[in-house]
């Protein structure tokens, strides 16, 4: 066998879990394996500017690609620095290692130099956090860290590796485990055959059904199932911000997305539905709206991994804990199988009943002669790109008005930040997409407010030539506080609006960029053009759009699904 | 409603913090709180009181059972159990309060395990009833010290919480 240091024990740990791409940045407690890393080169390292674009680089690349991201940082605040990162993907429940170095076992407890308690910091916001206290045992560690990121329901690991445990003078017997061993973590590999037989007979004879599916589709790769079973039954569907291309948007059975911000006929199609199936998807406050109001003539079966998030917010009838694919695929079995059809009749009512929503209000939204509306950028970006690209975004009204406006037709491409929320998510996060998809149009839509939270990330673009194309909707304000105190608080602006804009042009070329200013709306097109066709080029694209615009539809605080603005006067 | 929840946890440095962590991290209660090893060294019984709604209690068993190093846990509450609590008092003892306090001891079965010419000490076992019903039987204004362990549990009978 092998002996090797502990740092090259990590870093070959890497090489046999079969990682390309690293993302960090470097530090004192980190130097021994920021060594180690210099000695091979099967494993590539980013060089971020700041840590918590790291971690979002490292999010970008596994929600795009469904495998776990990881991340390298140093003690202190190179560790605290990603917590923002991390905390992203725990709300998401992204597939992410984050090895973290530590002031040497002998200094902890301390206060020594850099000395932070990672393992009791980032506590609430990992799924499960390790710390090295032999270098032996660092490749079973690593090795359970991506076992336990990556199964059951995905989240964040934290490996905290003090210094010693890599020093380079002592050497270990290397062997990276094949197989990992937990007794107290045991993730549902089935659903419950008689649970799922129980959903089946009550799915085929609903009156009124709809499907509601969620990010845990995604996660879950079952998108394919999903679409089968949709098709199968012929039942409405729609999905949740996370769960957008879980499901081809460009179908006829799919009613758009629900909740605060989602269209007319999926809030009214739940709200008046007799039978739930929620997929992958956890009854979130932005879904549900008032939970005691929530869809009065509903039963609710409910297929998720975490039995946790079963019950939680909304009571369900039929629990089905279980992998999404596999219980997806018994469900269309037993349907195929079933001698009852759906109700043929009752369904074509229900259909006729949401094809009238879906033309009352259609997310139409007021154009204007002059001034470019942030709903049109985006429907021509998605024409412009065949509604092909990968897109993240960052939080606001642009995040919204990009996932209401960018037709996906495909799981894994809107990328964005929904349970936490995270300003400065969406351009590293591009640029974790864009290093692992080369070939593909990655777009991070953004706002003014948003991009300056880690703008100093176009330098990293330069560095590793990453030509994703941003495009800043800037209304010149944080949009959607501004809503909100529009709607809430008799448009009292506190603070929401953004003096001293930098001039972004002059910021994209001074990092090695190209600007594009579009302030015209007859500019828009030929512009966008023009930008798209510059394929090795990072281009940063200034957008100034209309300042006044809202989100709409929006659900009305504390009411039911079915209470919404449609537009600034009209109220249902 | 008050619950009791025994957990076996893996005995390693860190997995405490997560279980008190989540009490608060969820806004749970905790009333009390009782853990160590077990015969199995690697393994610790941590013993849980807490109150709160049906969905809650549903919540906190589930949150629990996903940490990953709690190996196993039971509701006792959900059957029937015994719950035994340790207390040390320590009484003022002066004249005929000593004898006074001799007999309310016999009575709770309790034992007077150390004796100054001022102080008894007083040992007493039994579930937090007959603990509160001791104090309130002695009155307050002689109780100068009382120290709990907590509630730990065990399920009556054939049934056992283990690997
Ligand atoms: C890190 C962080 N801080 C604060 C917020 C609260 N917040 C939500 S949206 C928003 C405004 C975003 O402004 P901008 O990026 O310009 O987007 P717009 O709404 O104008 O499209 C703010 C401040 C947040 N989501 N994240
Ligand atoms: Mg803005």
């Amino acid at each position: 066998m092998e002996l090797l240091s502990g740092a090259d024990m990590l870093i070959r740990s890497l090489q046999d879990e079969g990682i390309e791409y690293i993302y960090g940045y470097p530090g004192g407690a980190a130097l021994h394996i920021y060594d180690a890393l210099f000695r091979q080169d099967k494993v590539k390292h980013i060089l971020v500017r700041h840590e918590q674009a790291a971690v979002h680089m490292a999010d970008g690349y596994a929600r795009a690609s469904g495998q776990p991201g990881t991340v390298l940082v140093t003690s202190g605040p190179g560790a605290t620095n990603t917590i923002t990162g991390i905390a992203t993907a725990f709300m998401d429940s992204i597939p992410m290692v984050v090895l973290c170095g530590q002031v040497a076992s002998t200094l902890i407890g301390e206060d020594a130099f850099q000395e932070t308690d990672m393992i009791g910091v980032s506590r609430p916001v990992v799924k499960h956090n390790l710390s090295v206290r032999h270098p032996s045992e660092i490749p079973e560690i690593i090795r359970k860290a991506y076992y336990i990121a990556s199964t059951g329901r995905p989240g964040p690991v934290v490996v905290d590796i003090p210094k010693d445990m890599t020093a380079p003078n002592e050497r270990f017997e290397y062997a990276y485990p094949k197989k990992v061993k937990l007794r107290s973590y045991n993730p549902a590999i089935r659903g419950h055959a008689g649970q799922i037989k129980k959903a089946v007979d009550m799915m085929l004879a609903a009156r009124r059904p709809i499907i509601y599916a969620g990010g845990g589709v995604i996660l879950g790769k079952a998108s394919g199932q999903l679409t089968e079973l949709v098709r199968k039954l012929g039942f409405p569907v729609t999905n949740t911000l996370m769960g957008i291309g879980c499901y081809p948007a460009s179908d006829k059975q799919h009613l758009g997305w629900l909740g605060m911000h989602g269209t007319y006929e999926a809030n009214m199609a739940m709200h008046h539905s007799d039978l739930i199936l929620a997929v992958g998807a956890r009854f979130d406050d932005r879904v549900t709206n008032a939970t005691e109001k929530f869809c009065p003539g509903a039963r609710i079966i409910h297929i998720d991994i975490d039995p946790a998030s079963i019950s939680k917010t909304i009571d369900a009838d039929v629990p089905i804990v279980g992998p999404v694919d596999a219980v997806l695929k018994e469900m269309l079995a037993l349907v195929k199988e079933s001698k009852e059809k759906p109700d043929a009749e009752a369904l074509s009512s229900w259909w006729k009943q949401i094809d009238e929503w879906r033309a009352f209000h259609g997310m139409r939204y007021e154009t204007s002669p002059d001034v470019i509306k942030p709903q049109e950028v985006v429907e021509m970006l998605c024409r412009l790109t065949n509604g092909d690209a990968f897109v993240t975004s960052d939080v606001g009204q642009h995040q919204m008005f990009a996932a209401q406006y960018y037709k996906f037709d495909k799981p894994n491409r809107w990328i964005n930040s929904g349970g936490l929320g995270t300003m400065g998510f969406g351009l590293p996060a591009a640029m974790g997409v864009k290093l692992n998809y080369p070939d593909d149009e990655v777009l991070c839509i953004t706002g003014e407010g948003s991009i300056q939270m880690n703008i100093q990330e176009l330098s990293t673009c330069n560095q590793y030539n990453l030509p994703v194309k941003i495009i800043n909707l800037n209304n010149q304000s944080l949009g959607m506080v501004r809503q909100w105190q529009d709607m809430n608080y008799e448009s009292r602006h506190s603070h929401s609006y953004m003096e001293s804009l930098p001039d972004f042009i002059k910021l994209a070329e001074a990092y090695g960029h190209v600007g594009v200013r579009i302030d015209r709306k007859e500019d828009l097109e030929p512009k966008l053009k023009e930008v798209l066709a510059m394929k090795d080029k990072l281009v940063f694209v200034d957008i100034q759009v209309d300042r006044f615009e809202h989100v709409y539809p929006m659900q009305v605080a504390r009411g039911c699904m079915k209470d919404m603005w449609l537009s600034k006067t009209e109220r249902v | 409603m008050r619950r009791i929840i025994s957990v076996l946890l893996e005995n390693e440095p860190g997995a405490l913090s997560r279980v008190v962590g989540l009490f608060s991290q969820r806004n749970y209660n905790i009333e009390t709180l009782t853990v160590a090893p077990t015969e199995d060294e690697t393994l610790s019984r941590l013993t849980v009181t807490t109150s709160g709604s049906d969905r809650v209690i549903e919540q906190i068993t589930k949150q629990l059972n996903k940490l990953v190093e709690v190996v196993k846990l039971v509701d006792l509450t959900e059957g029937p159990h015994i719950e035994r609590e340790l207390m040390l008092v320590k009484l003022k003892a002066t004249g005929s309060q000593r004898a006074e306090i001799k007999r309310t001891v016999d009575i709770f079965r309790g034992q007077i395990v150390d004796v100054t010419s001022s102080v008894y000490t007083v040992q007493l076992a039994g579930d937090s009833d007959k603990l509160d019903g001791f104090i309130q039987a002695i009155g307050t204004s002689g109780v100068l010290e009382v120290v709990r362990s907590g509630v730990s549990g065990i399920a009556r009978g054939e049934k056992v919480l283990s690997l």
